[in-house]
C-alpha cells in the first residue's frame, strides 16, 4: 500500500469529523417539552377524546375530521362519553387550545415536525 | 342449516312484498305523492340545490346606489377571506359582475332591450349537473356532492394544475397566485375578514361552493342573505329537485336563461332577464 500511513491518518480525522456532532451532544438529551393548557381547557377537563389518545393520534383524529367534513359533508363528532363536537380545527380546537406557541409548537419543533395545517388555517391571536 | 326450497319461497315472497311497500310502490301507485310530501324540508336536504337570479330586480337595485350594489359580493368575500389583490390578472372570484354581452356570448342581439345593454349581471360557479372541471381534475380535488349536486372543492387536495380553470367555460374558477396573506394591506385593512373560515394557500384553485358551511346550519348562502338584507330579494335559493320549492316555482312563472346551455353542463343557475 503506498502512503499508508496518510490514508489511515486521513481516514481516522475523517471519521472524527463525521463523529464530532455525537461526542459534541453526549449526554445533552433534550428535555421533552411540557404542554400548557389554557384556562379553558383546564376547566374542560376531557378533551373529544381521551388524553393518551389526543396525545399519540391527534393527527390521526384531525385526518378523519378532515376527510369527513369535506368529501362526505358530515360535520359532527360524537365523542365516546355521548357528547357531540362540532368537527373543526380553527373552531372547536383551537376555541380551548388557543395558545398555540405552548400548546402545538414546542412540541412539533421538538419531534421536527412541521405540518402545513397553518398555511390555510387561520391561529388565534396570542397575548406576547 | 339450509334453507329449503319452500322455506327460500316463503322469503323471496316476503322480500318482494317488502320492496312494493317502499318507494317503488308509492310511485307505481301514487306517481307524485312521495315528492309533494317533500315540501317543507330543512334547508339542510336539499337534493339540487340551484339559484334563481332576477336580472331586472339586481338592477333596479344598482340603479338605487351611485355606484351600483355589490353587497352580496362584499358579504361573500367577506365571509370566505377572499382578498383584493388590486389587479384583475390575479383577481380571486367567487362571486362577480360582467356585463350582459359577455355573460351570454352565444345570444348576441345588435338590436338588444336599452335596459339590460351593458349592464352588469351577476355571475358565479353554475354548480353544473355534468361538471367539466369535474372530469378532469386528477386528483378528484373537486368533485360533486352526491347528495346535493353542489360542486365542491377540496383545498387540501388541489395540485395547483389548473386544468379545471380551463375547462371551466364560465371562468368560474381562479387561482391563488399569491399567498392571500400577503395581498395588499392598504386594500384590504381588516383581513382575515372572517376568523371561523380558513384562508387558502399559494398554487391552489378556488371558487363558490353555494356556501356549503351555512347550508349544512340550515342557513342561506351569504350572498343570498346580503341580497334579502338590503330587501331586494334577486336572489333566490332552493331544491331544483323539489317540484314545489321556491325556485321551481319561480321557473314556472318565469322565462329563465342560463349561460352557454348548448355545452350540456346542465347549469344550476338560472337567470330572469
Amino acid at each position: 500500500m503506498y502512503d499508508g500511513g496518510k490514508i489511515i491518518v486521513g481516514l481516522i480525522i475523517g471519521l472524527g469529523l463525521l463523529l464530532s456532532p455525537f461526542f459534541y451532544n453526549a449526554g445533552k438529551a433534550a428535555k421533552a417539552p411540557e404542554r400548557e393548557l389554557t384556562p379553558k381547557a383546564k376547566e374542560a377537563k376531557a378533551c373529544v377524546a381521551p388524553l393518551s389518545y389526543m396525545r399519540e393520534s391527534h393527527f390521526t383524529l384531525l385526518d378523519e375530521w378532515r376527510q369527513t367534513v369535506v368529501r362526505d359533508g358530515e360535520r359532527y363528532y360524537k365523542a365516546s362519553d355521548g357528547k357531540t363536537f362540532y368537527k373543526s380545527l380553527q373552531v372547536t380546537c383551537l376555541e380551548c387550545h388557543s395558545n398555540y406557541s405552548k400548546f402545538c409548537l414546542q412540541c412539533h419543533n421538538y419531534v421536527d415536525v412541521a405540518p402545513y395545517c397553518w398555511d390555510c388555517h387561520i391561529l388565534p391571536e396570542e397575548k406576547k | 342449516m339450509g334453507v329449503d326450497r319452500r322455506e327460500f319461497l316463503k322469503i323471496a315472497g316476503m322480500a318482494a312484498l317488502f320492496g312494493l311497500g317502499g318507494k317503488a310502490a308509492i310511485d307505481i301507485f301514487a306517481p307524485g305523492e312521495l315528492e309533494a310530501s317533500m315540501e317543507g324540508l330543512p334547508l339542510t336536504k336539499g337534493k339540487r340545490w340551484a339559484m334563481v337570479i332576477d336580472i331586472p330586480k339586481c338592477l333596479a337595485q344598482q340603479a338605487k346606489g351611485k355606484d351600483g350594489c355589490k353587497e352580496c359580493i362584499i358579504a361573500c368575500h367577506r365571509a370566505h377571506n377572499v382578498p383584493d389583490w388590486g389587479n384583475p390578472k390575479i383577481a380571486i372570484k367567487w362571486i362577480w359582475q360582467e356585463s350582459f354581452e359577455h355573460s351570454f356570448p352565444y345570444q348576441p342581439n345588435p338590436f338588444i332591450q336599452e335596459g339590460l345593454r351593458n349592464q352588469p349581471v351577476i355571475l358565479l360557479c353554475n354548480h353544473c349537473f355534468n361538471p367539466p372541471c369535474v372530469r378532469v381534475c386528477p386528483t378528484q380535488a373537486t368533485f360533486k356532492r352526491k347528495e346535493d349536486g353542489i360542486v365542491c372543492m377540496d383545498m387540501h387536495r388541489c395540485i395547483g394544475c389548473r386544468f379545471c380553470m380551463a375547462a371551466c367555460p364560465y371562468g368560474s374558477r381562479s387561482f391563488n397566485w399569491g399567498n392571500p396573506r400577503k395581498a395588499p394591506k392598504e386594500l384590504n385593512p381588516d383581513y382575515p375578514t372572517n376568523r371561523a373560515y380558513p384562508e387558502r394557500s399559494k398554487g391552489v384553485v378556488e371558487k363558490c361552493d353555494f356556501c356549503i358551511e351555512l347550508i349544512s346550519k340550515g342557513e342561506l348562502p351569504a350572498c343570498v342573505q346580503a341580497c334579502d338584507k338590503i330587501k331586494a330579494h334577486a336572489l333566490t335559493f332552493g331544491d331544483l329537485a323539489d317540484s314545489e320549492s321556491n325556485v321551481r316555482k319561480l321557473l314556472k312563472q318565469r322565462y329563465t336563461i342560463r349561460r352557454k346551455p348548448e355545452l350540456g353542463t346542465e347549469p344550476n343557475l338560472f337567470y330572469i332577464v
